[in-house]
């Protein structure tokens, strides 16, 4: 019984990142209708940059904030400057321009900074009083900080008067001009907000899995199908998805298939959800009026 | 006097399909038009061309004397034109109180502590459509067509605009829901001396409530006047009030 | 894409004189660009006629070499019977995947198809079906002998071999297309309601294109196994089921000509990238890819087909590309 807490907990803190990563993704889906393969690389370079920015010795916090900022700013670049121009592309020109940015990025970090290895420190200590058999102290850190994050988040687009500009551009960009929103802003500040989400994940994840410039490729396959299991179009589906298969892949590999399977078993989990519930856990069906 | 609302020599085009050719028009400040013709006439190409909606145009588009006709549609909001558009154009997924917000969107009078005057505005449009009072929190996408055209109404007023062009607000409504929205179009001319431009496919309503009549056939505006003068035109009667 | 008669048979003359003119290794690598453009071919069948976006082709190339292997080693079937057969193997498996994918639309049906791709390879290294597939150390194959060494060597003949697989399969996949299937397939794609509103049963359609875009993928893993003479669960990973969705599209996704441009281009591109920059390839492979799809956002059938408008005047707009 134990042990089974334990992989549950565990697996939650997992799915914390699986979370991040999932609404990132939701949130460029519902305003563009286009999902970036690509976030798990932007992720791992913004992960790099804190990295490089703690080795030159600013302290962990202060790097963090840097980072999200940098990310930022960078989502937004790369939205007006690339993205931009492909908004009228059909899906499957658009997925090209996304895997090309995804090997583009995986190759830049590993020549930037060199493909070894590199080992992150998490700001959590050890020994501190929140850890437990349960769950390591960077875990339950994990679990803290991506629920603040996603808090902040909700709060933003529930209660702010931009967060509302943002939903309704996403949802009627015809309209939302038609009220004086500038609809190409607030997709560039979508990708903003995703790619500062990515850049948290990564951070969060580094500790455990170690920095290197593969390390985000196992995340974005669970982080999609964290996605679509909450519903592509739910941002609140997402973080729950994202959780779900957390703990899915912790019992998986500890209780059924040992860790090679786990990724195949916990795929084939998501994908007969899917073909039961098509458009996810709690997506939307669509209705398309003939 | 130069009109509110001009164009001049205007033609406009989806892609290679060319919709209207050499159209002209006016709104006075303070005046209500009425853009009729039958279906395909070009009349929402007209609308839409003013507000540079997927649409290219070529000649003058004025508003308050300044060309309009290069900008963005956000930017053509901005100086006081509200368009109330075909399908009524609401956040479907949004509350009624979202959807009243965003049509506020644009409103930053640094005078405004606290957002009052939307707040009057907001009591305001509940004083024209009661029923949105009733269904303030509940998903735009769930009210029913008349209430939704109510909404759609409400969201571009509360901008202030100073224009207000609607496309077939009757399309699909009650005959009783279509008075309604009639008479509170009077109103808020008379009140807010908001100026209309109205596209209907149902003219005789139209002709009962604006000063001034356009109209549209393939693209060409053929005729204009006041109301009296087109509804006494036999070919008109003819054609459009099945006489 | 229309080819006159005489500028087919050009193609295909050259085609087959071209790797004599050339070192052997070289007629190695025409020989894969043909066994990819056999795949890629499958690709479009599925993606770019019915409208099945798939990232999983890697899979199903993986399953016709395995099976290939297998008959050749453990069986002893000649190798030139290897193909079809993997092939017929892989129409089955298409279809039984595609009955319960037929539920699954765009993006949900790519991450289905993207867990077979990921799955594959770990499949293919299990203890348990280590017998038929060598397990992690996979499997070595014979090279086929030319039956005429003084006439021609064994690379070209495999060469040649290919060479006519591919033009059989192309010309199979055009009938298919022009034919009540191709059309039915395309109905399904653009106006999926009123398909079904015709009596076209969906689900069935849609699998039965699953099966033969496997089919096609297939006899392609097959060709591949026996011309490169090992396979390994490493060699199938879901790079290459990316690498054939890239392929198609910069081919032109829904054109049965663009499939041997976008052979050539995942073939060729990833080595000159490597040329232009030991340390970097993937930065340049990867603005490559952006700006191509700038430039083609069609492929290079769109290009040509833009072209060719453009000699003819403005056309009416299609509502699909």
């Amino acid at each position: 019984m134990q042990a089974l807490l334990h992989q549950l907990l565990s697996g939650l803190a997992n799915g914390a990142i699986y979370a991040s990563v999932a609404l990132a993704l939701v949130m460029i889906f519902k305003a563009t209708h286009q999902v970036n393969f690509a976030q798990g690389e932007l992720a791992m370079c913004a992960t790099y940059v804190a990295s490089s920015l703690i080795q030159a010795g600013v302290p962990y916090w202060a790097a963090f904030a840097l980072t999200v900022a940098i990310s930022f700013v960078a989502g937004v670049v790369i939205e007006r400057a690339v993205m931009r121009q492909f908004q009228h592309a059909s899906v499957l020109t658009q997925v090209i321009v996304f895997i090309g940015f995804l090997i583009l990025f995986n190759s830049l970090a590993g020549w930037i900074f060199g493909p070894t290895l590199r080992s992150f420190p998490s700001p959590f200590d050890p020994h501190a009083w929140y850890g437990s058999t349960y769950l390591s102290p960077h875990e339950v850190g994990m679990i803290g900080v991506t629920l603040i994050v996603l808090s902040i988040v909700f709060v933003f687009f529930r209660y702010t008067r931009l967060g509302l500009a943002m939903r309704a551009a996403a949802e009627n960009p015809q309209s939302s001009r038609l009220v004086g929103i500038r609809v190409g802003w607030m997709l560039a500040l979508g990708w903003g907000l995703a790619s500062v989400l990515g850049a948290v994940a990564g951070m969060m994840a580094a500790p455990i899995v170690s920095l290197e410039p593969n390390m985000m490729s196992g995340v974005i396959l669970y982080g999609f199908a964290a996605a679509l299991l909450g519903g592509i179009d739910n941002p609140w589906g997402a973080p729950i998805g994202g959780f779900l298969v957390g703990m899915l892949e912790n019992l998986a590999g500890a209780y059924l298939v040992g860790s090679t399977l786990k990724l195949a078993l916990a795929l084939f989990v998501i994908v007969g959800v899917l073909v039961l519930r098509p458009s996810g856990l709690f997506g939307r069906t669509v209705v398309v009026r003939v | 006097m130069t009109a509110l609302l001009e164009l001049r020599g205007v033609d406009a085009a989806y892609g290679a399909v060319s919709v209207l050719r050499g159209v002209a028009l006016e709104v006075e400040d303070g005046g209500m038009v009425a853009l009729l013709g039958a279906n395909g006439a070009g009349k929402t190409t007209t609308l839409r061309a003013i507000c540079q909606m997927a649409v290219k145009t070529r000649g003058e588009i004025r508003f308050a004397g300044e060309r309009i006709d290069r900008l963005a549609t956000e930017a053509i909001v901005r100086r006081g034109i509200g368009h109330v558009p075909e399908g009524r154009g609401t956040f479907a997924s949004l509350s009624v109180e979202d959807n009243l917000r965003l049509g506020a969107y644009l409103r930053r009078d640094p005078a405004d502590r606290g957002g009052r005057r939307v707040a009057d505005d907001t009591e305001r449009m509940f004083g024209y459509f009661p029923v949105l009072r009733d269904r303030l929190h509940q998903q735009a996408g769930t009210l029913s067509g008349g209430e939704q055209q109510m909404l759609a109404i409400a969201r571009a007023l509360m901008a202030r605009p100073r224009l207000l062009l609607l496309d077939e607000p009757s399309f699909g409504l009650a005959p009783i829901i279509v008075q309604d929205i009639f008479a509170i179009l009077r109103v808020i001319n008379r009140e807010q001396r908001t100026s209309i431009l109205i596209v209907e496919q149902n003219a005789r309503l139209a002709l009962a409530l604006v000063d001034r009549v356009y109209l549209l056939e393939t693209g060409r505006v053929v005729t204009s006047g006041p109301p009296q003068q087109i509804a006494a035109d036999a070919a008109v009667r003819r054609a459009y009030l099945g006489q | 894409m229309m080819r006159a008669p005489l500028g087919l048979a050009a193609v295909l003359a050259a085609a087959i004189v071209l790797p004599f003119l050339v070192s052997g290794f070289h007629a190695f690598q025409l020989t894969q660009l043909v066994v990819y453009a056999i795949a890629i071919l499958g690709l479009n069948l599925l993606t770019g006629f019915s409208g099945q976006i798939s990232l999983g082709n890697g899979a199903f190339y993986a399953l016709g070499a395995y099976v290939a292997a297998a008959l050749i080693v453990h069986a002893g079937v000649p190798y030139w019977l290897a193909p079809p057969l993997a092939g017929a193997v892989c129409f089955v498996a298409g279809y039984l995947f595609g009955l319960p994918a037929a539920r699954l639309e765009g993006l949900y049906l790519a991450l289905a198809t993207f867990a077979l791709a990921v799955v594959m390879p770990q499949l293919l290294k299990l203890d348990a079906l280590a017998r038929w597939t060598g397990g992690s150390q996979g499997v070595l194959l014979d090279k086929p002998r030319s039956p005429w060494p003084a006439v021609i060597d064994d690379d070209r003949w495999l060469y040649l071999f290919c060479l006519a697989v591919a033009v059989a399969m192309f010309a199979a996949a055009w009938n298919l297309v022009r034919g009540r299937t191709g059309r039915a397939l395309i109905a399904l794609r653009d106006h999926p309601i009123a398909a079904g509103a015709m009596g076209i049963d969906i689900a069935s359609y849609k699998a039965t294109a699953f099966g033969v875009s496997s089919m096609y993928t297939g006899v392609a893993g097959a060709l591949g196994a026996i011309i490169v003479g090992f396979i390994s669960p490493d060699s199938f990973t879901f790079v290459l089921s990316i690498q054939f969705l890239v392929g198609g599209v910069v081919g032109g996704i829904a054109s049965i000509g663009g499939t041997l441009f976008g052979a050539g281009f995942i073939e060729l591109v990833p080595n000159l990238a490597k040329h232009l920059s030991d340390d970097a390839p993937g930065v340049i492979y990867g603005v490559l890819l952006i700006v191509c799809m700038k430039l083609m956002p069609g492929g290079l059938a769109g290009l040509v087909r833009s072209a060719r408008r453009g000699f003819a005047g403005p056309a009416v707009p299609h509502t699909r590309s």
